[in-house]
């Protein structure tokens, strides 16, 4: 991912972080390493993947199959804090909501927040679907509205979260047919969100046509949404119509094979690689 | 290196560690995956036998090497064309089990051009990158690839005209001269060369280059190349001119019959030889000789064999100017005479081999010359499918891999199996292997390194879609050995729950148990607070989860309830024997509180179970004292074994006052209550 117009920050599957500095000198593009941060993903000696990273104003957070949280500063070659038992299992994704909070979800189910002002090394609070133990692949959160977070599990499945209720999603959709490998929100327009899977397909789901009036709550395994719901700025996504079926889902890749295993969205371009050792590009797409 | 394959042995130099006691060391190896071996220097049992007895200490230092073969498709740029004509592959199967007759012919034309241009592409990006690279060998490596594609290519199409479009009579002769034009640039370049010059008639390539035009049936071009000669306003010259411009083209949509153009045809030919014999061209020898070709006399292709390049071209020539209307099947009549013009069978070489065949007609000559010729599967995999869903192609039964399309299909995924990435590719290949390939997709899924839990994923993905339930609970399995022994107890328990094993919960869940004891509390909480309904998968695990249960309850101040889950999870005998002082341990703290917590009943029950601990532990005692008169084991464990016995008696005395003050409450309240 991009830390400023200029560095890129990268993770690697043998539990490295670095930082690459692209220049681009009269049509020579050159992307050379600057930062390395070795072996910051380990069991007892031998590195392990570091599956995700996020960054924030100039800290950079990364999470790996160790189940550790590292919190890097670019001007340290040490992470300046870790969190080594974060996470019995594999913890697959990490964003920031605020600054200092993060968000992890794990191969257990698990969404757990953590407040990397606090010294405990106690996740702040624990999300979770009872009774399933189906892995969350990835997480993003609302732009706007913080408390919102999208994510996307093994089995499919896209699950909304509201982080000021307790704990169960508030909005589950049945979607792909196999892992949801990346959910993101679009930046200007958040009742936008884009998912990939294994399936191949990537779904643009545009949640606008749905009213976003505060609404009761009749979608399955949903605790009753309170009377905070009564803001104007209420997102549909919370809203009761998620889940029935009023969303128009647009496949942007129609007839695609093989898995999708990331995508980003910036404006109206959209970008996604996929298991075919290809990387696809939709330009102009019509976000409302 | 993508290249012709040779016929000699291989022969392959595997270091091996210096020679220490004079004996040969044998080699032995093991299948990784697909067209993968490892390869170890080991000794056989006898020299073995040896070594044992002179030296034994010095075992020879082991080293395997990965071995492995037909790996020309692993490059970059070959990589793209695996992955494009992957997708051609699956949309070209979707399409074939559609049965629809009408336009089946053009679809599958559709198909075989995306083939050609997916080709097409890797060679330009070949090309580009020996501009590119300064690097002599890679550049030989590239130039031979280009060489490989080229020849495929050229193969590939001359297969789409002859067997999978259907072409009528006239027809066959137009889409041949056009391949002819397209794959053999010659006389472009012999054109060009003479139009350098300032008298293009004088230079030797000029009256080449007219030849060549004409023996491509290209008459514009020759006829433009004519019109730059001086003498062009002469007699002979306007002859031949009128010659070439009168000669008849088949086009399809000219709405002349196939008799009616051939009438036409052997009218002009009768013309061309008219004026041949009235030595209307005797004094120019050159425009002669385009006489003679047009009259399509034997003689004069022969002389020419140089600017016909190859005997192929030379077939097409002259049916060219003998039979234009010539069927696909009857362009093997004048096979034999050119090869001999070329200098016979023993100078063909293996291109040659593969057109022949083609021109023969006999698609299985074809690819048996192709997969034994040419160094990967991909060519001769992909035009067999595509042959066996134009309907070309009679599948017979061979004496191995089914049929032929399976076996060149189960081979190409084969050699792309021990790549890091493409053996999903391989594996997709697999799936459209009705006999053997859930057998070889089986074989090769417990091979895949998982290297990465993303990685683990995608292979359970591929089992769960091909129903290969039993390679799916191994790779789980695998997975959770890997985290146990990273040390991760939490996720060797969640891949146990994956693959269901209750043997390896069981197993799991003691080393939870006794991490608690060495520690006082549990680790991964995370996991075992939220099993759910998955904890029934074993006794051990259940136990670990209610026991959790019952930590959370005594710390959420929930007393009533967790004491009675204490009291069944000792009376169910859900807890092994070892943990029940601990348990009863913990049901010191709730036996002092202010309340009643245990009813009398329940205290009875955990007198009884005290009871049995006790009778066990004396009986160990006599044991431990029996062993040690027979071992007189030291004074350091002596004095350990006492301590234990010290403070194990000692909670006992502890439990059987809380348990008796307990008892004697109970009774009074509940003697109350009765009252």
């Amino acid at each position: 991912m991009f830390l400023t117009q200029e560095l890129i920050l990268a993770s690697s599957s043998s539990g490295n972080v670095s930082v690459y500095r692209h220049t681009c000198n009269q049509n020579l593009q050159k992307v050379e390493m600057e930062i390395l941060w070795q072996g910051l993903h380990q069991n007892q000696g031998t590195p392990c993947s570091c599956t995700c990273i996020t960054s924030r104003n100039n800290e950079i957070v990364s999470v790996g199959e160790d189940g550790r949280i590292n919190v890097l500063d670019m001007n340290k070659n040490q992470p300046i804090r870790t969190i080594d038992k974060a996470d019995s299992s594999t913890t697959n994704a990490v964003k920031f909501l605020k600054q200092c909070e993060i968000i992890t979800v794990n191969s257990c189910g698990q969404l757990k927040t953590w407040d990397l002002r606090q010294h405990t090394n106690e996740p702040a609070k624990i999300f979770l679907l009872t009774g399933e133990q189906v892995p969350l692949n990835c997480v993003d959160k609302h732009p706007h509205q913080p408390h919102i977070v999208a994510s996307g599990g093994q089995d499919g499945m896209l699950s909304i979260w509201d982080m000021r209720q307790e704990r169960l999603p508030v909005t589950l959709l049945d979607a792909h047919s196999s892992d949801t490998w990346e959910v993101k929100f679009h930046e200007s327009r958040p009742d936008n969100i884009f998912t990939c899977s294994e399936d191949g397909a990537v779904w643009h789901w545009n949640g606008s046509s749905m009213s976003s009036q505060p609404g009761k709550a009749n979608v399955s395994n949903v605790l009753p949404l309170t009377s905070q719901h009564e803001e104007s700025t209420a997102s549909p996504w919370l809203a009761s119509d998620a889940s029935k079926h009023r969303i128009d889902i647009t496949d942007l890749i129609p007839g695609n094979i093989m898995s999708v295993n990331s995508l980003d969205i910036e404006n109206n371009t959209f970008l996604c690689g996929s298991d075919a050792e290809a990387v696809y590009i939709v330009s102009n797409l019509t976000i409302w | 290196m993508a290249s012709e394959r040779d016929n000699d042995v291989k022969f392959l130099d595997i270091p091996s560690p210096p020679n220490v006691h004079g004996l040969d060391i044998g080699l032995k190896a093991k299948w990784g995956r697909g067209n993968q071996l490892y390869v170890f220097p080991s000794p056989s049992e006898a020299t073995e036998l040896v070594f044992e007895l002179r030296r034994p200490q010095q075992q020879p230092q082991a080293q395997i090497h990965e071995v492995r073969w037909n790996t020309d498709m692993y490059s970059p740029i070959t990589r793209k064309l695996v992955n494009e004509s992957h997708n051609t592959f699956k949309a070209l199967q979707k399409f074939g089990s559609e049965i629809n007759e009408t336009n089946r012919r053009t679809q599958l034309v559709k198909f075989s051009r995306r083939y050609r241009s997916v080709m097409k592409a890797c060679v330009i990006d070949l090309q580009t990158s020996i501009d590119g690279t300064i690097d002599e060998s890679e550049k030989q490596e590239f130039m031979g690839q280009v060489q490989l594609f080229e020849i495929i290519e050229l193969i590939w199409s001359l297969c789409e005209i002859l067997f999978i479009e259907n072409l009528k009579g006239g027809a066959i002769m137009i889409h041949l001269l056009d391949w002819v034009k397209w794959h053999f640039t010659q006389p472009n370049e012999l054109c060009q060369h003479a139009l350098q010059e300032d008298n293009p008639e004088n230079s030797s390539f000029y009256w080449d280059a007219i030849y060549s035009f004409v023996l491509q049936g290209r008459v514009g071009d020759a006829r433009s190349l004519l019109a730059l000669h001086s003498l062009k306003d002469t007699d002979t010259f306007t002859s031949i001119d009128e010659l070439l411009r009168k000669m008849p083209i088949y086009a399809d949509f000219s709405g002349l019959t196939l008799g009616e153009f051939d009438l036409k045809w052997r009218y002009w030919q009768e013309e061309c030889a008219r004026r041949l014999d009235d030595g209307d061209f005797g004094h120019q020898k050159n425009l002669e000789t385009i006489c003679k070709i047009l009259c399509g006399e034997d003689q004069v292709f022969v002389d020419l064999c140089d600017l016909c390049q190859s005997w192929y071209q030379m077939v097409i020539s002259k049916h060219l100017y003998t039979n234009p209307t010539v069927k696909a099947f009857d362009l093997q009549y004048h096979i034999q005479p050119c090869i001999d013009a070329f200098g016979g069978n023993s100078q063909l070489a293996t291109l040659d081999n593969i057109i022949h065949a083609a021109l023969e007609f006999d698609i299985h000559q074809v690819i048996k010359e192709s997969s034994a010729q040419l160094s990967n599967w991909w060519f001769s995999a992909h035009i067999t499918d595509l042959l066996h869903h134009a309907g070309q192609l009679d599948l017979q039964k061979l004496n191995f891999g089914s049929d032929l399309r399976e076996f060149l299909l189960l081979e190409y995924s084969t050699s792309l199996m021990s790549h890091e990435s493409l053996w999903q590719v391989g594996a997709s290949y697999l799936n459209h292997c009705p006999e053997f390939g859930r057998a070889y997709l089986e074989h090769y899924v417990e091979r895949i390194p998982l290297t990465t839990e993303k990685i683990a994923q995608k292979v359970l993905r591929l089992c769960e879609q091909q129903e290969l339930y039993e390679s799916a609970r191994s790779i789980c399995k695998v997975m959770g050995m890997k985290a146990l022994q990273n040390g991760r107890l939490g996720s060797a328990l969640s891949w146990c729950l994956k693959s269901k094993d209750s043997t390896f919960a069981t197993y799991l869940s003691e080393k939870f148990l006794v991490e608690y004891t060495d520690r006082g509390d549990f680790s991964n909480l995370d996991i075992i607070d939220n099993l759910g309904p998955a904890m029934l998968l074993s006794n051990q695990l259940t136990f670990l989860g209610k026991y959790c249960e019952f930590h959370k309850m005594y710390a959420d101040g929930d007393f009533k309830a967790a004491a009675s889950l204490l009291l069944s999870l000792l009376t169910a005998r859900l807890a092994p024997k070892s943990f029940w002082m601990v348990l009863l341990t913990d049901a010191l703290p709730l036996l002092e509180l202010d309340d009643v917590i245990f009813s009398s009943e329940q205290t009875y029950e955990l007198m009884h179970i005290l009871e049995e601990i006790s009778l066990c532990d004396r009986l160990e005692n006599v044991q431990a004292a029996n062993e040690y008169k027979e071992n007189k084991e030291d004074n350091k464990s002596e004095s350990k074994n006492k301590a234990k016995l010290e403070v194990g008696k000692e909670k006992v005395e502890l439990l059987k006052i809380g348990l008796a003050r307990n008892l004697a409450r109970a009774i009074v309240v509940e003697g109350n209550v009765q009252t």
